[in-house]
């Protein structure tokens, strides 16, 4: 929808004004890159002030309330911004006995992961930049790389603080993505594809044909292993501010500080996104077997209560928001708790369900898995 | 997708005898010092009842499963009864010497069973993806249980010795694998016979191949100048792992020279010709010399286990099923006399003197006449002495040499093994002539005491009747 | 050139480049971040030989979990470079030869008549729906499902060799029982007194 908008655009304009073939589709990429990272840049921007907004209001305080737009204060929205600009101005410290090299690619290896996983994210059943065949393992991938960003920019700094919290989290990632990589196989085996276009398509036909009901232990095991993955409360060991000061990021000032930033939010946003789209049915509207077929031809109202991109939206809002809740509510747990939870619970208890789905695939279990 | 149903049943002893790994590797974590020994009966179960399963599918016609990657052929099941009878002893020898140094955990048992599990895969394979996956179950199997005492500074270093050079002959029979894959593009042996039979022109590229892939079989079978680990690795580990690495694995690495070199190699047949005789006067030759130099009863037995090795490769190398039988008789007899050589170095040793030097055994006339006059037997027999069964291996073994018209290489042997009868002789004087350095009867346990004398009786008994065993390996061979 | 052949020359130069770095740099943490170098654009190569499964499941596998394990293995080393370094030249020679040997093994294997783009045609392109991972899991499901079950009993195996190399059981240390904690109930805790109240004095 979005993308042939912006080609009629494009061909109004005169388009291609006799460039190569090669340019021509370069240039297409391009442009549909910065139509999926400039709103995701913005969400993340906001996302920093909704968190501390919600928090704030979790704990019975304002929030940011002064920087507004135009001489107004506006609750506070231009917070984010005034934040980004103070971040890009401030000073980059490069520590006496740092490895100056690493030190300044860290950031960039956190946050190229985080925005390269969005070529596979579909935005409804057509609106996807790479439709790969084996996307959801290419997410999976792709995201953990980013652990590097963590590692190198804590061993980097030649710090003690840095380096204990890079080795945290070196461990921590890595035992969290074995309980994601089978909540995964399962939501795979039950979709019977590894394209998540595909998944979210296999899961039509309403709220209880999704699959966070037959999943329902993975689901819940996927985003608790999400939360830890982003290294955020409360697991977020990593940084610690109590034990390690910030942990990974203590030496860094100015912009790549802001980088180590947009990653972490950016990665929340595409663990909510992942979340929505192989749980709760991505972009398929939880009304579809409620409401009669013919609501949905309404013109406008049908197209707000059928499938669409704003269903997306909503769903990764609320795992967004669960994020902020957990934030504000839980205490950090201990890092030997955060081990044994991962390996003695998550890993066996994503193993059993595995099984069971393969049971119900088998028996054909209705409602899920009685159509082949 | 048109996918047709394997026939499970030719494998029906290896999935029960993983089944049962699995099982034993459960119960295990529920049980107590007092109750391991739960852990042990289980294993022993589990080997009888795989002896059970092989011996009701033996019959004389071979049959693959798995799309040809799996064989089951009289060789394969007489080969699996072996292994399940050598490492049934094993068990039944290590039982008490584990305890007593504090290694009586289910994972030894665990650790051998999935070697077994190895082996039989070995044997069974038809396919060079199945020769390696199970040559590698197996060998990892091997460096963990020699590792097992982890404060035991001569195991660690045996263990990482073991482990580092058998990486390098997998990596080596991996490289000629890939040569010949890319030469005939089949892993599948009968197919990969075919294919070498029919090439024309450059031959010399599969002859690499072989090459590396012998490489890799005499690492495993101990075969000189691929024998660096066996002394190290024999000597460093715990006598009850040295008992089960020396014995049962070499009937597998029989069993994959057979695969590779007979099923898979016909047509290179006077190349590997040339390389096994090479392997096995070298073989012959320095086991049964530097074995005389040794001073410690595990390394001269890893030494004599070098030779042994190079007879085996005598038979296969004649080229004929007669002389493949031979081989094979000869790996059977070579693990029943293994096991009675090791298992004396069991019964003598309790915790806390491993009875390793060949000093402990002077005088062993005095302390206890009946398990000296058992060590004569093993002693004699490793030695060819007629009429023990050892004697029956070598003259097999040498008549395969003989009727392959090569008379040199039989008297090379004769000669060898006249130079090595001196340093199974020294045993027996040391046991009968010398005085005893410390005095009391030696009083095993009722258990290793049967078992002992069971296998040196055995050896001499089928030194008799050797008729029945002989004619298994030939029938097993088609010959 | 085609487009396809400019990315293979990029991607080659850059593996060729972290292979050496690999080698040669004198940090080994810079090594091992060569060598995870080394497995992306690998697998950027597997990708341009259609082969996207295998190449996504080696960024997975090897950099996402094993080159992570290493580089917390080797950053928490002291690993001192002089010392190893003792002795190289006192090796150089036999090492030499075995490299000779070696290279000129591959040589003579990779230039075989066997190999020539005759004997060898470059595969069939794909059609653009074939799927890689369904072709993939269909063999190994039906053909070698023997030598893959074989495989995933190796893994076992090594799990358990590994658990009983490492594993000590120590005695005398206090850890959190969880399963305990979990079960406590009220009155094992909280003991409710009645007490009389008291006047004030």
């Amino acid at each position: 929808m979005l993308v042939e908008l912006i080609q009629s655009f494009f061909a109004g304009l005169g388009w291609p004004w006799g460039l190569p073939e090669w340019m021509q589709v370069g240039l297409v990429i391009l442009a549909k890159i910065v139509v999926i990272l400039v709103p995701l840049m913005v969400c993340v921007a906001y996302l920093t002030y909704a968190e501390r907004k919600v928090i704030g209001f979790m704990q019975v305080r304002i929030g940011p309330n002064r920087v507004g737009f135009f001489g107004k204060q506006m609750w506070g929205l231009g917070q984010p911004i005034a934040d980004a600009v103070k971040l890009m101005f401030k000073e980059i410290i490069l520590p006496a006995g740092a490895d100056k090299l690493l030190f300044l690619i860290a950031p960039v290896i956190a946050m190229a992961p985080a925005l390269a996983a969005w070529a596979v994210i579909p935005f409804g059943s057509e609106m996807v930049l790479a439709d790969v065949d084996a996307s959801l393992l290419y997410v999976l991938a792709i995201t953990s790389i980013g652990v590097y960003g963590i590692i190198i920019a804590g061993w980097a700094s030649n710090s003690k603080y840095p380096f204990i919290s890079a080795m945290r989290s070196a461990a921590q990632i890595v035992s969290y993505e074995i309980a994601m990589g089978f909540a995964l196989v399962g939501v795979l085996m039950a979709a019977g594809s590894i394209n998540l276009g595909d998944i979210v398509a296999a899961q039509q036909g309403g709220f209880w044909q999704w699959f966070w009901l037959p999943l329902l232990p993975l689901f819940v095991i996927y985003f608790i292993s999400g939360v830890a993955e982003t290294n955020r409360a409360p697991f977020d060991v990593a940084e610690g501010e109590s034990e390690i000061v910030a942990g990974f990021h203590v030496e860094y000032s100015g912009m790549p500080f802001a980088v180590f930033f947009l990653a972490e939010y950016a990665n929340m946003i595409l663990i909510s996104v992942l979340a929505s789209l192989l749980f709760l049915g991505g972009w398929l509207s939880p009304l579809e077997g409620l409401l009669p077929e013919s609501v949905f031809e309404i013109t406008l109202l049908g197209s707000l209560l059928g499938p669409g991109l704003h269903w997306l939206v909503v769903k990764t809002l609320i795992f967004l928001f669960f994020y902020l809740w957990f934030r504000a509510t839980f205490p950090r747990y201990r890092y030997d708790q955060i081990m044994r939870l991962g390996w003695k619970v998550f890993i066996p208890l994503t193993i059993v369900w595995i099984l069971v789905v393969g049971v119900m695939i088998i028996t054909g279990t209705p409602p899920w898995f009685d159509v082949a | 997708m048109n996918f047709d149903m394997p026939n499970f049943l030719p494998a029906m002893p290896e999935m029960f005898v993983l089944g049962m790994t699995s099982l034993i590797l459960i119960i295990d974590l529920f049980l107590n010092e007092r109750t391991r020994v739960v852990s042990y009966l289980l294993a022993q179960a589990t080997l009888v009842g795989a002896f059970i399963l092989s011996l009701s599918l033996y019959s004389g016609n071979a049959e693959l499963s798995f799309s040809d990657t799996f064989v089951l052929d009289p060789m394969a099941g007489v080969l699996k009864m072996a292994v399940y009878a050598t490492v049934f002893m094993v068990f039944l020898y290590s039982h008490s010497y584990l305890r007593e140094r504090g290694l009586f955990r289910g994972e030894f048992f665990v650790l051998a069973l999935f070697g077994v599990l190895g082996m039989m895969v070995l044997i069974s394979a038809h396919s060079f993806l199945t020769i390696y996956l199970g040559l590698e179950l197996m060998s990892l199997a091997l460096y963990a249980m020699v590792a097992m005492q982890r404060d035991s500074r001569t195991a660690s270093e045996a263990a990482m010795k073991y482990f580092i050079l058998g990486a390098m002959a997998s990596a080596m029979l991996l490289y000629g694998m890939s040569m010949l894959y890319g030469v005939t593009g089949t892993l599948e042996l009968t197919e990969l016979s075919r294919a070498v039979q029919q090439t024309q022109g450059d031959r010399l590229l599969l002859v690499f191949g072989l090459v590396f892939l012998l490489v890799g079989v005499a690492f495993k079978l101990g075969a000189v100048p691929f024998h660096m680990w066996v002394p190290d690795v024999y000597h460093g580990a715990p006598t009850a792992v040295t008992l089960f690495i020396s014995t049962a694995p070499k009937l597998a690495g029989f069993a994959m020279l057979m695969r590779l070199m007979v099923d898979g190699l016909p047509g290179l047949q006077p190349q590997w010709h040339d390389i096994l005789v090479l392997l096995a006067v070298l073989s012959i030759g320095v086991g049964n010399v530097v074995a005389i130099a040794q001073t410690n009863i595990k390394r001269m037995l890893a030494y004599s286990g070098i030779s042994h090795a190079g007879f085996l490769l005598l038979g296969v190398l004649s080229g004929t099923p007669e002389g493949y039988a031979a081989g094979m008789f000869y790996a059977i007899v070579y693990t029943i006399m293994g096991l009675g050589g090791f298992g004396m170095v069991i019964l003598m040793s309790r915790a806390g003197f491993e009875a390793e030097q060949l000093e402990d055994y002077k005088g062993l006339n005095q302390r206890s006449p009946w398990f000296a006059l058992m060590m004569l037997f093993i002693m004699f027999s490793m030695a060819g002495v007629p009429p023990f069964i050892g004697f029956w291996a070598k003259l097999a073994v040498l008549q395969a040499v003989v009727s392959a018209n090569l008379m040199w290489l039989a008297a090379v042997a004769v000669i060898f093994s006249v130079i090595g009868a001196f340093f199974y002789l020294r045993v027996i004087k040391l046991m009968y002539f010398d005085q005893a350095r410390e005095q009391g009867s030696l009083k095993p346990g009722a258990d290793l005491a049967v078992v002992l004398s069971a296998n040196a009786i055995g050896i001499l008994a089928l030194g008799a009747f050797p008729g029945a065993l002989m004619a298994l390996c030939l029938q097993a061979m088609g010959a | 050139m085609s487009f396809e052949q400019i990315i293979f020359y990029i991607f080659s130069a850059i593996l060729v480049a972290a292979a050496v770095g690999v080698i040669t740099v004198r940090n080994p943490v810079h090594a091992a971040l060569f060598l995870v170098m080394c497995f992306i654009t690998t697998s950027a190569l597997w990708l341009l030989l259609e082969a996207e499964f295998l190449a996504i499941t080696l960024v997975l596998v090897y950099v996402g979990a094993v080159m992570v394990l290493f580089l917390f293995v080797v950053m928490m080393l002291d690993i001192n470079i002089a010392k190893m370094r003792e002795g190289f030249t006192g090796y150089l020679p036999l090492g030499a030869l075995v490299a000779g040997g070696t290279i000129a093994v591959m040589w003579y294997v990779a230039n075989n008549d066997y190999f020539n783009l005759t004997n060898m045609p470059p595969p069939e392109r794909l059609a653009a729906d074939a799927s890689n991972t369904r072709m993939l899991g269909e063999q190994l499901y039906t053909t070698y499902v023997y030598p893959f079950e074989i495989a995933a009993v190796i893994l076992l195996l090594a799990i358990v060799a590994a658990i009983t190399l490492t594993l000590r059981h120590r005695t005398g240390t206090r850890y959190q029982k969880i399963d305990q904690q979990v079960r406590v109930k009220r009155d094992e805790r909280v003991r409710m007194v009645k007490m009389e109240s008291e006047e004030r004095k």
